[in-house]
């Protein structure tokens, strides 16, 4: 046993590459949650997202084209939702459902001739003096543009949802759409771009694995993430920097087991991966007492009746 | 692209099989995952593909991939063995009794399931012995290491993996007394981002040398970004990361077997077998050792290579303890298959306990 | 322009209509797909949606069919009668788990003792498991309000990691040569949940499956409970004012499906699966939900859809084997099937008009 042999910098600094995916999504889908609506196809999106931008980034030799293709696949598949629950007015739930189940299969078929191929790499941004400083070096100023990408999205998140009419309405149409409906707000258009945003953002999730923190394509590679990223949105009770510091802590409580494994220290893994949803589910309980918290009209279908 | 590759082969199989005649011997696989996976199932795909190269129009090949064990199981064995299958490889242990209950149903049809125990009349079992590989690893890990910390990613605490690491150990501390094993349980034989998490993670603690028993090439990514760490591939060779950081590799090769099964049932003189082949059958490919490796060191793990081969040399000779320093095997001593199938123990040096 | 206008009640036409729509809409698009990846389309659907039923080989998929249907039909007819009512279980897969879990555990501390005993406890074990399971989120949400969705799905992951420990550690075959998985039911008689008619595919599970659709539909149609569920999903308020009473109302919807998940876990465990192992789950609990959709929340159209589930698993795995269609091709399939139904739910609920626009 070796604690010392963790260094905490380095732990900082690869937790932060391994919540960014989860943040990703996770930031998508509370923007979808804050209008309303409940979308269970994060996995779906997500893998889908992986085998575009991992396609493209291999067939043009660029990664960052890669990037935009992920964010574009993940939204179009996202459309199919958009199209089932806010025309068709069909159950959330299984719509959600039925996104991943097609996505799994479809991200498999396109991913045929792409098993064992190497990606593009993308480089991290090194500044100079900056990376090199002692502890926040690596830390702040040595990763990849993504990881910066997801830290900014937050924040932007943040900032449109609390001091913007965008952010206003859209809350607007998540608490109460017949309200918002009244107000001449279009609730359904609405709708549809927070949906096609949380596609995007899970497109480019899924894109993060694929291409920068594996990087290889492989059939289901994202592993669960996706469902992971709906409990964090919960776990941060509807609010961007919570959503921060949970994917940071979903994220580290993986590296952190792994890490103590290295270092000697026998863990029951089992159970120490069960405690990031046990945790969720107690925030959870505490959270009700908040009834603010959760959007009143989440996974209520709206249809404007005259 | 992709598409108009896909559609070629298809049209060609298509070709296949409206020519296919009654005659022809129809080999079925069962894998259970993806022939995608890079890994384990991909390789025994690559052996199917074998066969059909080998016998041409004299066998038509089958598979169905991403078969859950158990019932699912059962009846994806069974359907194959109603359409005609004369031979069924099922490529994963959570098979072994969904074989066996087929088995009895279709006595005339051959069944060979991988990694398993249990025989019967028309059941065989075969499996590789890794661990030789696991010892060539070893040899060159311990040689190669300059922080004298070698990582290891491990899936599941399985007699299979746990040899694994046995030998590796074993063979790394006799030409490097000072190594230390830095040992990381994943609990998945896939998950590629756990796996790349787990390599940076023991590539952190120093570790410059990265074993693992899991089926991604994460890891050796997560390596070539560290710039001086080495690693092996795992199930297939991950050439693609040659020279460096993968300097060899151990390669699941199961196209010789899965040929000459096919042709003994071809020919009539299939028998329920017991196999555990190594690197002397072929069935353990070593994958290249790149330049990487020192030219004296490269030497060694060849002659190694033709050692275990040969039969020489055994991966598991005495003087061995046991970790709790009780002896297991005195000097000379090669351990039985017995002992080796069911290893639940790590050796003598190793830190830390199998978890269970 | 076109206009939707919601019926007041969903048409019995389109009801029953549409899911007949679906699935040929969907054999046109899959066979679309398939004609793409290079394969006969029309031979792909007809190994899909008639070798099963008629092939040579029927004989031997039919009762697979049940084999493959009972657990969805089991489970979704639990769910269904929480979705009724607004009562989100979407974690039917860890009750599932649990259910196997409890029931093998009870089986397995038997071992090797034989009575006729054994098997009713470890059906007992198995539906209280699972329905302890679904208690969490049930009372969650009735003493603090929590959303059932979200812990349910929760638990789900809970569940798995559970599993994955007792098959490596507790409930792990001490004569299995160290390889994780528990001892095989079908080698123990008195915990073995065998084919009641050898060969028809029948198991206790099945039967239990049959019987649940029957008591389901008693229930919607003759008794009060049922009325109260149907009356708070389609009118809460009027429900509340009706006095029902939405704490003891969810607790047993709850547990109703958590048992009935519970059950199937059971069954499955003891009967065709065999064994505990790490990966023992398949997504019945998840593909139960879509099950339950598809069946419209009704006890008969849920037996019919679990058979239709069943009907592309089978086919598709026929598919796979004989004409080289890859796995995922068949998954994508069954998306399509499901969105094809979703979409099509429209012509249910809403009236198509056309009309100028203004003119509304």
């Amino acid at each position: 046993m070796d604690l010392s042999a963790i260094s905490p910098t380095l732990l900082i600094a690869s937790l932060m590459v391994a919540a960014t995916p989860l943040l990703l999504a996770a930031i998508g889908e509370l923007v979808v949650e804050k209008a309303g609506v409940l979308n269970l196809g994060v996995e779906g999106m997500m893998i889908v997202g992986a085998i575009c931008g991992f396609a493209v980034s291999v067939e043009t030799g660029s990664p960052y084209l890669g990037i935009l293709a992920a964010m574009a696949g993940g939204a179009i598949l996202s459309m199919l939702f958009a199209f089932l629950t806010q025309f068709a007015l069909a159950n959330q739930v299984a719509s959600g459902l039925a996104l991943t189940l097609f996505g799994l299969g479809l991200s498999a078929l396109m991913g045929q001739g792409y098993v064992g191929v190497k990606p593009p790499a993308m480089g991290t941004l090194n500044i100079p003096v900056l990376s090199d400083l002692p502890f926040v070096g690596p830390i702040l100023f040595g990763h990849d543009l993504v990881l910066y990408i997801g830290l900014g999205l937050t924040a932007a998140v943040w900032a449109t949802l609390k001091y913007t009419r965008v952010g206003l309405i859209l809350r607007a149409v998540g608490e109460n759409h017949e309200a918002a409906h009244a107000l001449g707000y279009h609730v359904v258009r609405v709708r549809i771009l927070a949906i096609l945003f949380g596609g995007a953002c899970a497109g480019l999730g899924g894109a993060y694995i694929s291409l920068i923190r594996v990087p290889q394509w492989t059939e289901g590679m994202t592993a669960g993430i996706g469902w992971i990223a709906l409990a964090l949105v919960v776990f941060a009770s509807w609010k961007p920097w919570r959503v921060l510091l949970g994917a940071y802590l979903f994220g580290g409580i993986n590296v952190l087991q792994l890490n103590l494994q290295a270092a000697g220290i026998a863990i029951p893994v089992e159970y120490l991966a069960m405690s990031p949803y046990l945790i969720t589910i107690l925030v959870l309980v505490i959270l009700s007492a908040d009834k603010s918290a959760a959007p009143a009209s989440l996974g209520r279908p709206f249809h404007a009746s005259h | 692209m992709k598409l108009t590759k896909l559609l070629a082969t298809a049209a060609v199989a298509m070709g296949l099989a409206t020519s296919a005649m009654a005659e022809k011997t129809k080999v079925g696989f069962i894998y259970v995952g993806p022939v995608g996976d890079g890994g384990w199932t991909y390789e025994h795909d690559q052996g199917r593909k074998a066969v059909a190269e080998a016998f041409g129009d004299q066998v038509e090949t089958v598979y169905q991939e991403s078969v859950p064990e158990g019932a699912d199981a059962e009846r994806a064995i069974t359907q194959m063995a109603l359409q005609g299958a004369d031979l069924i490889f099922t490529t994963s242990f959570g098979y072994m009794d969904p074989t066996v209950n087929v088995a009895k149903k279709f006595p005339n049809v051959k069944f060979e399931h991988a990694t398993g125990y249990k025989t019967a009349d028309n059941v065989s079992v075969y499996s590789a012995r890794f661990y030789e590989g696991r010892a060539v690893q070893g040899h060159i890990a311990g040689k190669m290491t300059e922080s004298n910390i070698i990582g290891y990613i491990a899936s599941f605490p399985i007699p299979e993996v746990i040899r694994g690491i046995n030998s590796a150990y074993i063979h790394a501390k006799r030409v490097n007394p000072d190594v230390q094993f830095k040992i990381i349980w994943a609990y998945t034989w896939f998950d590629p981002a756990k796996e790349a998490d787990a390599a940076k993670a023991l590539i952190e603690q120093g570790a410059d040398v990265i074993l693992q028993h899991t089926d991604s090439t994460a890891p050796q990514a997560a390596a070539q970004a560290a710039g001086n760490v080495v690693t092996f591939g795992q199930a297939s060779d991950m050439s693609e990361y040659a020279p460096f950081p993968r300097v060899s590799s151990i390669i699941d090769d199961w196209a010789p077997y899965y040929i000459a099964r096919t042709k003994a049932v071809m020919d009539g003189t299939w028998e329920t077998a017991n196999t555990w082949d190594g690197i002397g059958a072929g069935m353990v490919g070593i994958g290249e050792i790149s330049d990487r490796v020192p030219a004296d060191v490269k030497a060694e793990a060849l002659a190694m290579v033709e050692k275990l081969a040969s039969g020489e040399y055994h991966a598991f000779t005495g003087p061995i303890n046991k970790q709790d320093g009780s002896a297991w095997l005195a000097d000379g001593e090669t351990a039985d298959d017995g002992t080796l199938a069911g290893m639940n123990f790590y050796i003598e040096g190793i830190e830390g306990e199998v978890p269970n | 322009m076109i206009h939707l206008e919601k019926r007041p009640q969903p048409s019995q036409f389109w009801s029953l209509f549409t899911p007949v729509i679906a699935v040929v809409v969907t054999m046109i698009a899959g066979g679309l797909l398939f004609a793409a990846l290079g394969k006969n389309p029309l031979e792909a659907i007809r190994t899909i949606f008639y070798d099963p039923l008629f092939g040579e080989f029927s004989f031997y998929y039919r009762p697979q069919l049940l084999v493959k249907g009972g657990p969805l039909i089991l489970i979704a007819i639990g769910l269904s009668l929480g979705f009724r009512a607004g009562i989100w279980n979407i974690g039917a897969e860890g009750q599932y788990i649990l259910g196997a879990i409890c029931g093998a555990a009870v089986g397995l501390a038997f071992y090797p003792s034989e009575s006729v005993f054994i098997f009713p406890l470890m059906i007992l074990a198995g539906l209280l498991g699972g329905m302890l399971w679904s208690m969490i989120p049930a009372l969650l949400k009735v003493k603090f309000g929590t959303n059932e969705i979200l812990v349910s799905l929760m638990l789900v992951y809970v569940a798995e990691q559970l599993l994955a420990s007792m098959s490596l550690g507790l409930l792990r075959n001490p004569e299995g040569h160290g390889f994780p998985g528990s001892r095989n039911f079908q080698d123990y008689p008195s915990g073995h949940n065998a084919e009641i008619l050898a060969g028809t595919g029948l198991h206790w599970g099945v039967a239990m499956a049959f019987i649940a659709v029957i008591f389901a539909y008693i229930l919607l149609n003759k008794h009060i409970l049922g009325f109260n569920i149907r009356l708070t999903g389609e009118a809460p308020r009027a429900a509340r004012f009706g006095g029902v009473n939405p704490t003891r109302l969810t607790i047993l919807c709850m547990g109703i499906s958590g048992a009935l998940a519970g059950l199937a876990g059971l069954f499955e465990v003891s009967g065709p699966s065999g064994q505990i192992s790490i990966d023992f789950n398949v997504g019945y609990g998840f593909t139960a939900i879509i099950v339950a959709f598809l069946g419209r929340l009704h006890p008969i159209g849920i037996l019919l859809a679990g058979l239709l589930m069943a009907l592309t698993y089978i086919g598709g795995e026929i598919a796979q084997a004989n004409l080289g269609l890859p796995a995922a091709a068949i998954q994508v399939f069954q998306g399509m099937l499901l969105f094809f139904l979703l979409a099509l739910d429209l012509l249910s609920n809403f009236r198509i008009r056309f009309a100028a626009k203004g003119a509304a």
